[in-house]
């Protein structure tokens, strides 16, 4: 994965809430078995309305999506975030997230940060009032700056170190083989177990 | 120390733990399908991993798969069940195909084949995985590079969860399901209510409900923004259990259940949360709007918005009810549907198979309507046909498929064309959850056959007498 450590660039407003992660991206996409070619189809139904915030041309290659509410909740579908990253966002503000969206975000390199309710708002209603303005979004010193202000905000440490190193967590947890191996030895014998393919 | 059931499964699951780090947790079954997999079997390819448990695995094709014959006619959904039959077979998986008799939704085969046990660790690559923790198993859903993650080590790096006690004091009254009383409980903590935490359901109502009542319960945790949902083993759970071919068999079974016992929260144990709900007074319920909070009892009118805090939840609630094609203050029971859809993880199972017969039984479907019966397995569909239960819906009028996720979700043949209106029994009201356009209202199997039979949302206490014998 791509480290993460800080970005600026303009932001798109998207003032809904409980944006589910069939919003994001429409199932009838789920059916390919690729990683890519997912931009296409990110907010699909909404972007046949016209007007929808996405495709103003003021909001044209910004790559901070500002999102309402409880952003990303529903299914697991991991390919919300391959769908936002394809389409060029590299991060998300909202005041809350979907616990798993969040997750697979962090997975994938995409931070999914959570600010007040207000800091928000006033994000939102600053992008809105001029689109030209920039966003740093800043991992390492847990700020977002924007028009000269300056809005701090908790992370997670240890993702936040994964994030910033870019670390592939398969990897870090397979040194750990040896107290795997010892785990399964300890595991009582009746527990199933699939019958064999 | 006092703890609660989840922290008791959690804590005996842990793998290695060290300050500052997530926990990393051991993973007794990972289920798999055809949706979220390929890219994590190709992940798995392109960095030279082996699958570690090859036995703990189990995969099952369900929600890109047509419920009236086995032939996929879509190319792209076709390559991506034939993707995951090839990757079953490179990597030595169990896989239960389209038509065979093992297969059926992720979340209704476990149970079934008694893999789904108490104190268990499951995970898939679903939300509804929470489906499993009806059993006193922490079950929840990962994305797939998480799958990945889990084919490779068959464990994940985790944070412990917060958790919180869901207590449904009273008992439910004649006429109102399992279903009804999740609705209520997600429209009572909202969409995000459960965020960050493992539900544990518990009171008078959730013991008296069968196994299948409780996976509806469970399965909707999701809904509420939980991580999970848990409820604590008893007898009811045992008796379900008891002879499943996964199941433990004499000693190891006495061995088992002595362990499953101590499964429950200690009386002084703390959670970070508690709600209560009074069962007695959930009635049938169903959602007007575009996600599973917004719902309200049969009994009541299309919301005002207006009547809703400025801001969020109004605006919401008008972006809603513009999609859904609702006027405020239409009384539920008014609005006309044209499909009605029982089947799911949610309500897909044998018992809410012979609720929405027995409603059917000696009527028939209203003229207009289109009911799609879809057993949540193929296990399910056969238990079905020996009741009869098949004769009974397809006299009626409605259509008897083969298993699967069908009108859950929009990716296979079975969807809603833009416009149409469905009662459903699935979990999602989400815009375009069941095609593009179409409009979700979600119920129980009881009352999805009562709009089938009505036309119009009601519930089995509505109609007239049947008299149209029937099956
Ligand atoms: S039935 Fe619906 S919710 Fe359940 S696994 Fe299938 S698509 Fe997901």
């Amino acid at each position: 994965m791509e480290p993460f450590t800080v970005h600026t660039g303009r932001a798109v407003p998207l003032r809904r809430s409980d944006v589910d992660t069939d919003q994001i991206i429409p199932s009838d996409w789920l059916k390919r078995v690729e990683r890519t070619g997912f931009g296409m189809g990110l907010f699909a139904e909404w972007r046949r309305q016209p007007g929808f915030v996405l495709d103003l041309p003021a909001y044209a290659g910004a790559t901070v999506l500002v999102g309402g509410e409880n952003f990303g909740t529903g299914s697991s579908r991991e390919h919300a975030v391959w769908a936002l990253q394809d389409f060029g966002f590299r991060a998300v503000i909202s005041s809350r997230f979907g616990d798993i969206f969040r997750n697979n975000a962090h997975k994938g390199g995409l931070p999914a940060i959570a600010i007040d309710t207000t800091d928000v708002e006033a994000l939102m209603t600053a992008v809105e009032a001029d689109p030209a303005v920039e966003v740093t979004v800043d991992l390492v010193a847990q700020t977002i700056r924007y028009a000269g202000r300056s809005v701090g905000f908790d992370f997670d440490d240890y993702t936040r170190e994964c994030l910033l190193s870019g670390l592939d967590d398969i990897a870090l947890t397979l040194r750990h083989d040896a107290a795997i191996e010892q785990y399964e030895r300890s595991r009582p014998a009746w527990l199933p177990a699939v019958e064999a393919g | 120390m006092s703890r609660t059931l989840a922290e008791k499964v959690w804590d005996s699951h842990v793998v290695r733990s060290a300050a500052g780090e997530p926990d990393l947790l051991y993973v007794d079954l990972h289920l798999v399908h055809e949706v979220t997999s390929p890219q994590a079997f190709d992940g798995l390819r392109m960095a030279g991993r082996k699958l570690r448990r090859a036995d703990l695995t189990l995969a099952t094709e369900d929600h890109n798969v047509p419920t009236d014959t086995t032939e996929i006619t879509d190319q792209v959904s076709r390559t991506q069940v034939d993707t995951l039959r090839r990757n079953c077979a490179e990597f030595g998986v169990r896989l239960h195909r389209m038509g065979e008799a093992g297969q059926g939704i992720v979340h209704v085969i476990g149970p079934q084949l008694g893999l789904t046990q108490p104190g268990m660790t499951i995970v898939c690559g679903d939300s509804h995985t929470s489906t499993h923790g009806a059993f006193g198993a922490l079950a929840f859903g990962i994305g797939t590079s998480e799958v990945e993650h889990v084919l490779a080590a068959q464990t994940l790096s985790q944070r412990r969860p917060r958790t919180m006690a869901v207590t449904i004091v009273g008992t439910l009254p004649a006429g109102s399901t399992a279903k009804d009383l999740v609705l209520a409980v997600i429209a009572r903590i909202g969409t995000s209510g459960g965020q960050g935490h493992v539900l544990e359901f518990r009171g008078e109502a959730i013991s008296a409900l069968s196994m299948e009542g409780r996976m509806t319960v469970c399965n909707m945790s999701i809904e509420a923004g939980a991580r999970a949902g848990m409820i604590a083993p008893d007898e009811t759970t045992l008796r379900y259990l008891e002879g499943r071919a996964a199941a433990p068999q004499g000693p190891d079974w006495d061995a088992a259940v002595a362990y499953w016992q101590t499964l429950v929260s200690d009386p002084d144990a703390v959670f970070d949360k508690e709600v209560h709900l009074d069962a007695t007074t959930v009635t049938p319920f169903v959602t007007w709007g575009t996600n599973p909070g917004q719902g309200a009892s049969l009994d009541a009118d299309v919301p005002d918005p207006q009547s809703l805090p400025a801001g969020g939840p109004r605006e919401a609630a008008e972006r809603a009810l513009a999609y859904m094609g609702l006027t405020p203050g239409t009384p539920l029971r008014d609005i006309a549907v044209d499909t009605v859809f029982v089947g799911s993880c949610t309500n897909g199972r044998i018992e809410d198979l012979r609720a929405a017969a027995e409603v059917l039984r000696g009527r028939r479907v209203a003229p207009g309507v289109r009911v799609l019966i879809v057993p949540g397995s193929m296990a399910v569909h056969e238990q079905a046909q020996q009741e009869g239960l098949h004769e009974v819906f397809t006299t009626a009028g409605a259509e008897w498929r083969n298993a699967g996720c069908s009108m859950c979700l929009g990716m296979n043949p079975d969807i809603l064309q833009p416009g149409q209106r469905c009662a459903s029994t699935s979990n999602r009201n989400f815009e375009g959850r069941q095609g593009r356009g179409g409009r979700t209202h979600l119920v129980s199997p009881g009352v999805a056959a009562a709009t089938a039979v009505a036309g119009h949302l009601a519930a089995p206490a509505d109609l007239a007498p049947a008299t149209g014998g029937g099956a």
